[in-house]
Formats: C-alpha cells, structure tokens, sequence
C-alpha cells in the first residue's frame, strides 16, 4: 500500500510503497500503475504525461498547465485498487549465450563468488524471475531475485560501452541492455532475442512490469543462427 | 509533400528535430525529449503561423548551414543567435531572431553561433515533412527515435518541407526580453534529508558553475561538495525533467529533455517548471545560486510563465 503521496517538484506526484525490495511490494506499485494507466488510456484523468513505476515507488508526471498536484493526490488517494483490472502477465522465456566472448564478467564473478562458472550459471538458469520494472534505457527490464550465492555488487568502474543484448547480474537482481549503454553490471551473456522493437510500435518492450522471464543457456551456434 | 528541401551544407554540433515531447512512455524507458527550451520552440512556430506543435529544427551552439532548393519559404528563428541569410547574389543579410524572413530558391541560412545561450529555433511555415514515432516528432539520439532515424543530422543530408505556405504572409516581430539571472528556484526533494546540515546549507547559499559535462540529457555542475550522511544510492526510482541528483562525488547534477528515465542516486532537490527554459539555456562556466520555494509558490511562478509565454504569443495578434 502507498506510505505516503508527496509531490516530486512542482509537476510530478511522489508515490511511497516504503523502502522494501520484494515481489509483493512492487505488485501494489505495478496495481496503482494499471489502475492509473488505464484511467489516462480511458481519459477518464487530465493532464497525466507519464507513470513510473519502480521496486517501491510510483511517480507521476503531469502537465501543470492542465492539472496539479493536489487534484491528482486526492485521485490517487481515491482509487479503488481492489477492483480487478484485466492484465495478462506473460511468462517470457531468453535465450542466452554465455560463452567468453559475450559472458564478460566470469574472471570478476568466479573470484568474487568463489563459485565456478558453471556453479553460477547453475544457480542462474532455469529459475522464474520478476519484473519490477522496466527503463533507464528503453525496455531495459530489472527482475529479480537472483539467488543469493550469486549477487555480486557493481563493476568498480562501469564500462564505456556494454554490448547490446548483454544479460547482467548486480545485488539481487538481473536485467538485459537492449541498446549498447554505459553501464555497471556484471554481465554473464548475451541473448540474441530483440527485447525492444522500436519497429512494434503497438508494444515495442517485450517484457514489462509484472511479467515473468526464465532464462535459457544456449550455444554459440544457436546464438549465431537464433534470427535466422 | 513538396519536393521543397533544405540541403544541409554544414550540420552544426547538435542539429535535431524536437517539439512538445514523447509522452507515456516512460514506463518503458522512452524518455520525453522535446524541444528543451519549450516558450522559444512555441514562439518560432507562432512567427511562421504554425499550430504550437510541428516540429522544428533545434540546434545548439554552432548551428547548420542551410540552403533551401526547389522552392521558396517563409521561416523564423528564435533564441539568442547571430545568423546570416545569403541571399541570390551572395549578398549577406543579418538575421534577426523574433522575426519571420522569406527565404527563396538557392538562398541559404547560415546559423553561425548562439550568443549568450545554448539552444535555438528554426521553425518553417507549412511544418516540416517528417513521420511522427509515437505522436512525436523528437529525436532521441540515445535509444535512436524520431526522425533521422534518430541521429543527429550530418552534411549532405535533406529535409523536406511539409507544406510551403507564402499566401497572406503577415511579417511579424516579436519583442522578446530575456530576464536573465543566474538564480534557480527548486523545490526541495525526497532525499533532502540525507544530507548534512552544512551541506543543505551550502546547497542554497554557495553559487554552482556549469560544467562542460552537459548535454540534451543533464547539466553537471562543480561548485561545494555536498555531503551524503544517509547512502550516496538508492533503489532505482522514477525521474523528472529538473530533477537535481547528487552521486557519490557530491556535486549536482540537473536532468533535462533527454534524462534517463530511472536512476539512484540521491534527489536534493527539483527545479520548478517556471526556471527549466532558462537552466536548459545557461552556458559553461555560468555559475548558479538555487533558492527554495515552496510548491505554492512554484504554482504561482509557473502560471506568471504561462502568462508570459501568451503574451508574447498574442502580442502581434
């Protein structure tokens, strides 16, 4: 349940779930963010420019020449979060190859873990995951929770340029760089599998708040010939 | 379409198309972009008659060099820029921004540098020819959307006018007056806390100067260390246009247009709607003082811009 509403500058709400990372916090979050999503799809709510949805915050942006702060704090107060809304979550299944020259991080990660490479890709597969949220970059998806002989903090000195589609782990989390970025995580493989299609401009993020990924280990000539 | 173009003779550093901005995406990590000082990109379509949302071109520092073909054009440029139009027999004439221009086939515009600001205007009656990416025209260089395939524009490339209008044009002038100060009103954030007293302190007495390290998506600035007495991260959470982080090296950094749109560090503070034109605009090396309002207050100052923004609008009307 939200702990507090505040606003965040003069043209955006400030929703606190509280400070706890779980599954079941960030379902409120992503439950206000469809109930929300949905008024604004409906226009049945003015003025509302985007929602982001995080592990245990809601911010709402709006357009203060159309609305403000207080009229959308007493909305949200006022939703009737129980009322089911029909979402599907889908259960989503990646590909990765993990091979040396897309896993980048095994010298780091075997040292830091005192695991063996396959001792951590053993603990990593073929496990559901979460989608807390997706963004940073465009439909770059944070899920979680990876177990926790495997977590492991952020690289000491992000690296320039993280290869498109590389798979990273940090603390108890996952996610995939579905552009080439910046970036900090430990990254363990690549998926040949298009996570963002600007071209799909209906539903261009594969994966979304919500929603379950499994990762699956591949070869590298199921790699080189998945888009075939 | 005409077949009306300009051809771009020399690019400009940081030449792209914007607008009003790329909204409910942010879920899915597509930020607003838009034309990130938002008054003069309205301003430089009411000049040429356009509706408050066609694209325009946006161009920052060095500006393009452009030579129109195929056509004639009646064009506006806004901002704070020295710009040169070369007419048939290369005569140069100043250009003057506030002020719509007809530009003729062959003749070129010549966007030499802004003054004492970063960003400018070109706007073109009759719109430019571009395809809209979710019901926007702006380029986001960073996940490559919008026009252009989301790059910024090189040397030899073509833009297409929409739809030339040169029937009835009314020339008009626009009497713009920059009220220019170096304070930045901000609300206070949700991290505030976590800092120290001396450094809350130091936030809105020390003056902060504009790094080189800005760009469409951020202004860092240098200035007082800002001490963190709680964590120097967060848990990743949503983010705003003005939105001013503090990372572990103490200095603020203020997002703009192109802002990621998660992030973790800490929220000081964020710089009210009112004051985001004129931050976007302030070169390096100005140096700034934030002062603290209340929301409010921010409300009140946001409606005095928009008032101020109508009458510039209204004012030839």
């Amino acid at each position: 349940m939200i702990k507090n509403i505040s606003n965040l500058g003069d043209a955006a709400v400030y929703c606190d779930f509280g400070q706890e990372v779980n599954e079941t916090v960030n379902s409120y979050v992503v439950n206000y963010f469809n109930h929300l999503a949905n008024l604004v799809k409906n226009k049945e709510i003015q003025g509302i420019n985007n929602l982001t949805p995080s592990y245990n915050k809601l911010i709402v942006s709006f357009d203060l020449s159309l609305t403000n702060f207080s009229k959308l704090k007493k909305i949200i107060e006022n939703l009737d979060i129980k009322k089911d809304i029909k979402k599907n979550f889908k259960k989503i299944k990646i590909p990765v190859c993990c091979e040396d020259e897309y896993g980048l991080d095994f010298d780091r990660l075997t040292k830091k873990l005192n695991l063996s490479k396959e001792k951590i890709l053993k603990l990593y597969f073929n496990k559901e995951y979460f989608c807390y949220m997706t963004g940073f970059i465009a439909g770059m998806p944070f899920l979680g929770n990876i177990s926790e002989k495997i977590r492991c903090e952020r690289l000491e000195t992000p690296r320039i340029k993280v290869p498109k589609g590389s798979v990273g782990i940090t603390e108890q989390f996952a996610n995939i760089y579905t552009f080439e970025s910046p970036g900090g995580w430990n990254i363990i493989g690549n998926t040949p599998k298009e996570i963002f299609k600007k071209s799909n401009l209906q539903d261009p993020a594969l994966i979304k708040p919500g929603d379950k990924v499994i990762f699956y280990q591949i070869s590298k000539e199921e790699y080189l010939k998945f888009n075939d | 379409m005409t077949n009306t173009f300009f051809e771009i003779m020399r690019p400009g550093i940081n030449t792209t198309i914007q607008d009003t901005g790329r909204n409910h995406l942010y879920h899915i990590g597509i930020t607003v972009s838009g034309a990130i000082d938002q008054r003069n990109y309205k301003l430089a379509n009411n000049l040429v008659n356009n509706k408050s949302n066609e694209a325009a071109i946006e161009f920052a520092y060095q500006g393009p060099l452009l030579k129109l073909k195929n056509g004639n054009i009646n064009f506006a440029i806004t901002g704070s820029i020295f710009f040169n139009i070369i007419r048939k027999n290369s005569e140069i004439e100043e250009g003057k921004c506030y002020q719509n221009y007809i530009l003729k086939d062959g003749e070129q515009i010549d966007i030499i540098s802004t003054k004492k600001s970063v960003y400018g205007y070109l706007a073109v009656s009759g719109g430019l020819a571009l395809e809209e990416t979710w019901k926007s025209y702006s380029i986001n260089t960073k996940a490559e959307i919008g026009p252009n395939n989301g790059r910024k524009y090189t040397v030899n490339q073509k833009i297409f006018i929409k739809k030339s209008i040169l029937e009835n044009i009314k020339f008009r002038k626009i009497d713009y007056k920059d009220y220019y100060n170096n304070i930045v009103r901000v609300i206070k954030g949700p991290n505030f806390d976590y800092f120290s007293d001396e450094a809350k302190h130091i936030f809105f007495k020390e003056t902060y100067s504009v790094t080189r390290l800005t760009d469409r998506m951020g202004m860092r600035l240098d200035g007082p260390y800002l001490e963190n007495k709680v964590s120097t991260n967060i848990k990743s959470e949503g983010l705003i246009k003005g939105v001013i982080q503090v990372p572990a090296d103490g200095k603020p950094i203020i997002l703009l247009a192109d802002h990621g749109t998660i992030g973790g560090y800490p929220k000081i503070g964020t710089v009210i709607t009112a004051d985001l034109d004129k931050v976007a605009q302030l070169t390096y090396g100005t140096k700034i003082q934030f002062q603290e309002v209340n929301l409010e207050e921010a409300e009140k100052l946001f409606k005095e811009y928009m008032d101020k923004t109508s009458k510039y609008l209204n004012e030839h009307n």
